[in-house]
């Protein structure tokens, strides 16, 4: 649904924000590109909707290659691309429903059918009472409802979240994430976040990008990248001391059919089990955990054949 | 105590000081608004970029608020003569407030502008909106408040200047205090102008300021 590849953003500075990067949003997914400050993930999202002219490389949107657009055809193409912003971006002069029929005034919808849809979006986003208030009276969460709204009016086929929870406390982001998980198996809607927060990543994405200088250091499907070893995901996810103690065995669990795999290890061969260190985590129904132990006992490396052959990812260190 | 030839008189300098400040008032709005508007468009990063525009027209704007008013008002004598005709009396006036305070009123507007966010403006590019719409239905209804507020301090700018023009027989209250209080030695011509200018000046701010805060929903 959002194709982008070999996107470059040099800066007239200088700066490298973009060095190369490649991303594919399959229709009706949640992606998430996953990064610290600086990293670049938020050029990227502006390179989507040509908020920023890329350097280099291309961006399709629903088949669409919006690099080969002029002003006129971006200006109609934009109109299919919702995005909601960290800070809301919502106009203060306006009313609740004055800022939702916006968009819808920019594409030429008559009033009547604007006030209709208005009505319908803030049901939607759960702000039936709130039409003719003035974000100024809103709190934050119902703030960025408003801009969901809004971003939703002129039925995007795509939705771009600029950090769109950063400013919002943690019970407000649960009730946004899930807002927009909501919409998104509800209308068949492709999101495409960014985020420099984990627990957005592991709550509502099907895939992940994790953004490092301006590249993309891994990509994929989250279930796929969190059993695959060595991950950085998983490393993010369940940060444990690095680098590890020789000796020791780092074990990483993605749901192995809920069989308690480590109590039956000490049963079995007889060996004792140190944990120097981890933690378990829900992610996408998935109990998944990382651990890191020694393993003490004659039968020690039987005991690593057994977790192996249990779809257990292990890392030794010597 | 106020003789009985006195109040027409006054009630004729408050006409001509009203007549002044309304209509420079009404150009200077019509023409320093646009302007305020290109220079923040013509900014880099700006809804029209344009930097040597931007430098020209921020250079324009210097020059005209460089000049006292005084100094303004004589300089352009020939201009003035060539827009209304003649260099004396209230229309002859109205050309050297307006450009006095269209430079001044551009600045204001260039400011309540800025402080537009600039997330908003984004958003609404990411909407589709052409620049035009975004300037009318986004920047100016946004900084409406800051529209008006800079407007009123532009009015009192624009009575105290006012007062000036009397200097080229403009008329008003400025002139009256001059020539009864100051050159004839009339003091209660001077104390009811004075009290007259700040009464004035009063409702002008507070009616500007009451505007202001019914349109701010901030």
């Amino acid at each position: 649904m959002i194709h982008v590849s070999g996107l470059r953003k040099v800066y007239d500075t200088g700066v490298v924000a973009l060095d190369g990067v490649d991303l594919d949003v399959r229709e009706g997914e949640i992606f998430g590109v996953l990064g610290q400050s600086g990293a670049g993930k938020s050029t990227l999202l502006r390179c989507v909707n040509l908020l920023e002219r890329p350097t280099s490389g291309t961006v399709a949107v629903d088949g669409q290659d919006l690099t080969a657009l002029d002003i006129a055809g971006l200006r109609r193409a934009r109109r299919r691309i919702g995005m909601i912003h960290q800070h809301f971006a919502l106009l203060s002069s306006r009313t609740v429903a004055g800022n939702v029929a916006f968009p819808l005034e920019v594409a030429g919808v008559p009033r009547r059918e604007r006030a209709t849809r208005v009505a319908e979006l803030l049901e939607l986003v759960g702000l039936e009472g709130k039409a003719s208030a003035y974000p100024a009276q809103l709190s934050g969460g119902q703030k960025q409802r408003v801009g969901i709204a809004r971003a939703l009016a002129a039925r995007p086929k795509v939705l771009l979240s600029d950090e769109a929870t950063s400013a919002l406390d943690p019970g407000t982001t649960q009730s946004i994430l899930a807002l927009l998980r909501r919409l998104n198996a509800e209308l068949g809607l492709t999101i495409l976040l960014i985020t420099h927060e984990m627990h957005v990543i592991k709550s509502v994405c099907d895939s992940v990008a994790i953004m490092r200088d301006g590249r993309v250091a891994e990509a994929g499907r989250l279930a796929d990248l969190v059993a695959a070893p060595g991950s950085l995901l998983t490393r993010e996810i369940f940060p444990l001391p690095e680098p590890a103690p020789s000796g020791s065995v780092t074990v990483t669990f993605a749901g192995q059919g809920g069989e308690p795999v480590m109590s039956s290890l000490v049963r079995e061969f007889d060996v004792d089990v140190d944990i120097l260190g981890g933690s378990v985590e829900d992610i996408g129904g998935v109990p998944v955990g990382r651990l890191r132990v020694r393993l003490t006992g004659k039968r020690a490396a039987d005991a690593l054949g057994y977790l192996r052959e249990r779809g257990v990812i292990l890392e030794e260190t010597r | 105590m106020i003789d009985d030839d006195l109040l027409p008189v006054l009630a004729v300098a408050t006409g001509e000081t009203a007549q002044m400040v309304f209509w420079s008032a009404l150009l200077t709005l019509v023409l320093g608004l646009p302007l305020g508007v290109l220079l923040v468009a013509t900014d880099r990063g700006g809804l029209v970029p344009a930097p040597a525009v931007k430098a020209v027209l921020g250079a324009v704007v210097n020059v005209g608020r460089s000049l006292p008013f005084i100094v303004l008002m004589v300089a352009i004598l020939p201009f003035t003569r060539l827009v209304t005709g003649t260099t004396i009396g209230t229309v002859a006036a109205i050309v050297p407030l307006t450009l006095g305070a269209v430079p001044f009123y551009a600045r204001l507007v260039e400011t309540a502008l800025r402080g537009v966010e600039r997330e908003v403006v984004e958003a609404s590019q990411a909407m589709g909106a052409s620049r035009l719409r975004i300037v009318a239905r986004v920047l100016l209804p946004e900084a409406l408040p800051g529209l008006v507020a800079g407007l009123t301090v532009t009015i009192v700018a624009l009575i105290g200047y006012s007062a000036m023009a009397g200097a080229i027989g403009g008329g008003g209250l400025g002139d009256l205090a001059i020539r009864y209080g100051y050159q004839r030695f009339d003091t209660t011509v001077m104390v009811v102008t004075v009290v007259l200018l700040i009464v004035v000046v009063q409702v002008v701010q507070s009616l500007g300021d009451l505007l202001a805060r019914r349109l701010s929903h901030r």
